[in-house]
């Protein structure tokens, strides 16, 4: 059965299903069982399945991250939840050296089963160390898979097949779809790792996206349509591994790609989309493919500073219409934007 | 059995072990010059009392994670030395299929869960199976060896905080050589810290102890043991000892100049496995004989476990890109 579900719900709902389907899966992190439990997608696990399975801890992002892999040797499916991804740099030693590397590294005998669930931070001033799109970094590490949901329903099935996963999965999650509503199949709905989404069909275009550019994309999609420009929307749900069959599939369609990235440009999964689609389908292409990220720059933190620095649905239909040659009216935009940038709408009032 | 008959009977499992370990690690250095073992490889000749004492003392089931210096440890607890040399060779029969090399060592039917190269890099795993072991209701204990470089690690104290804050079954390890490589304790660490003191205050019992008796490391480990199966909490040890052998490789580096021959010479004369030999001669019913006896057997176990590996098949060059990920599990 379908219910309307926010993003946050799918989460804590995805979280709660998988410890009655396992009593071997453990849930930890600064603030897991606090008042407002990670955005609210851990509140009521602790009274649900104790302070055995469900604990706070050490401010020891290493550390803890080694302990779920010591753990999980053993048997345990542990999900550890960061607030904000940029803490998760601390642990870089654990997840690199070990957690990547430790099914292969011992000849196949032992497996890591760990979630880890990291937030992206963005607008009203996240700044430099609270809004870092690093899927590219973890995505580069052999070993590793890495998730990127968009939907409510994504959330939910995504999150369920990495607690399930035998393998490290980064699970990545977008401040800015917190909010987000969307139907959610109930009981055990898993949606498989590594399968790209169709969301929209279209034959000018190759629109390739990913976490929040999809929502952004999904509004361009629709101005775009206006203008008599179709567009094929492929949200990547899984970065690693990468559902490039999809992706070629359409560029094949369309002969046109245009990448988007949450990240900076430079070696990101953009990128990497681009390289692969140049390779693959050179001889499909009727223009050379564009990517939209956000600048190769620290993000700043004043209001003023991130106005240009994100990009938006207006930068995706200005983007389109230049690889196009369309020269588009003035006000297509229409009402598109009734608050200021720096939040996900006009009623928003945090946490951030 | 009385107290005396137990004694021999630990101090003559302590010598095997010790002499497999020093035998099998100087046949390695013997034949290292051949460019057959094609791999970092740490030598812990003269360290052989810990490991074969803290493996003695732990059951089978309980667990352990090593370091980089991990043959005792491995051999210690009773890993497979045909699988270990296998594994130094690159052969496919090795313990980590020849992925891993000297420096990553697993053989889990004897507990033994891994060793890795990053300073510090498996402690905390140690720990998160020190609580596996609780949140399963085990009475397991999860052992960790590593150096005095560890400690300056960060994750160290994480780690610790997080047994102590837990009670963990954790039993620390620390074998102090006195040297990170080439670099002395005393660049360091503050002059007149005693690391086991340090660890004391973060709320682990702790202790220190000759890491070159190994009837000392035996009794205080055991003592530890059981403690911590009880359900106690972790213990820690520091256990003074010193590498023979230069950091990484086969030779003697004394010349070099970063430690002095008469440093090496005067911890050669507390060689730990001469130390047991006497003691046991003096104390114990058995002769030289016997010991000697016991080192041939010894000696041609390794041979076949060197015959085993040199015959050993290589892996195929396409299996390099096999086992990236676990698949489902039945």
């Amino acid at each position: 059965m379908m219910r309307c579900l926010t993003f946050v719900k799918a989460i804590n709902e995805a979280l709660v299903q998988a410890m009655e389907i396992d009593k071997s899966v453990i849930c930890y992190g600064l603030g897991v069982d606090d008042p407002k439990g990670i955005f609210g997608t851990t509140l009521g696990l602790k009274e649900k399945f104790g302070e055995h399975r469900v604990f706070d801890m050490p401010t020891s992002e290493n550390a803890m991250t080694g302990i779920a892999i010591g753990a999980s040797l053993n048997g345990i499916r542990p999900v550890m939840s960061h607030q904000r991804l940029d803490f998760f740099l601390l642990a870089m030693d654990q997840l690199v050296n070990n957690a990547a590397k430790w099914h292969y590294m011992f000849g196949g005998q032992s497996f890591v089963p760990i979630t880890i669930r990291l937030i992206i931070g963005r607008g009203w001033g996240q700044g430099p160390t609270h809004s870092q799109s690093l899927q590219a970094w973890f995505a580069h590490i052999p070993g590793l898979k890495v998730v990127m949901p968009t939907t409510p329903a994504d959330a939910k099935g995504l999150l369920l097949s990495s607690i399930f996963d035998n393998n490290p999965v980064i699970y990545i999650e977008h401040r800015w779809l917190h909010n987000l509503e969307g139907d959610v199949p109930d009981g055990d709905f898993r949606i498989p790792l590594g399968k790209a989404k169709k969301l929209r069909n279209g034959n000018d275009i190759s629109i390739v996206s990913m976490s929040y550019m999809t929502i952004e994309a999904l509004h361009a999609v629709e101005i775009l349509e206006k203008q008599g420009i179709s567009c094929d929307l492929v949200d990547l749900c899984s970065l690693k591994p990468i559902d490039l069959a999809m992706v070629f599939g359409s560029v094949r369609k369309t002969g046109r790609l245009l990448a988007l990235d949450t990240g900076p440009g430079t070696a990101s999964i953009a990128g990497e989309v681009i390289a692969r689609v140049s390779m693959e389908c050179f001889g499909n292409l009727k223009q050379a493919p564009q990517r939209l990220a956000i600048p190769d720059f620290p993000t700043p933190t004043s209001p003023s500073l991130t106005k240009v620095f994100y990009k938006r649905a207006e930068d995706i239909v200005r983007v389109v219409g230049n690889m196009l040659r369309k020269n588009f009216q003035e006000g297509i935009l229409g009402n598109l934007r009734n608050c200021s940038h720096d939040v996900p709408g006009a009623w928003f009032k945090g946490p951030f | 059995m009385c107290s005396q008959k137990k004694n021999f009977t630990i101090g003559i499992e302590l010598l095997r072990r010790m002499i497999k370990i020093r035998l099998t690690e100087e046949t390695i250095a013997e034949r290292y010059s051949e460019w057959k073992m094609r791999c970092p490889t740490h030598l812990c000749i003269g360290q052989e009392a810990v490991a074969a004492a803290v493996g003695l003392a732990l059951r089978k089931d309980d667990f352990m994670m090593s370091t980089h210096r991990a043959h005792g440890h491995y051999l210690g607890k009773g890993g497979d030395l045909n699988k270990m040399l296998a594994e130094i060779y690159g052969k496919a029969t090795g313990c980590s299929a020849g992925r891993g090399g000297s420096m990553h060592l697993i053989d889990k039917k004897v507990g033994f869960m891994g060793s890795t190269s990053i300073v510090g890099g498996t402690i905390p795993v140690g720990v998160g199976l020190g609580l596996s072991i609780k949140l399963r209701e085990k009475d397991q204990v999860s052992c960790i060896f590593f150096g005095d470089a560890a400690i300056e690690e960060g994750v160290f104290y994480e780690s610790v905080n997080f047994a102590v804050l837990k009670k963990l079954p954790v039993l620390f390890i620390c074998e102090n050589n006195l040297y990170s490589v080439y670099s002395p304790l005393k660049v360091r660490q503050p002059a007149g810290r005693k690391i086991y003191q340090m660890v004391q205050a973060m709320g682990c019992p702790s202790d220190q102890g000759d890491g070159n008796n190994a009837m000392e490391v035996y009794q205080k480990v055991s003592s530890a043991v059981a403690f911590i199966r009880k359900g106690e909490g972790p213990c820690f040890f520091e256990f003074l000892t010193y590498r023979w052998r230069e950091h990484c490789g086969p030779n003697f580096d004394n010349n070099i100049g970063y430690r002095t021959e008469e440093e090496y010479l005067s911890w050669k004369d507390k060689d730990p496995i001469c130390s047991l030999e006497s003691h046991l001669l003096e104390q114990f019913p058995v002769s030289r004989k016997e010991i000697e006896e016991m080192q041939n057997s010894i000696h041609l176990e390794i041979k076949k476990a060197f015959e085993f590996a040199e015959n050993s098949h290589f892996p195929q060059p396409q299996e390099a890109t096999t086992n990236l990920y676990a698949g489902e599990l039945t």
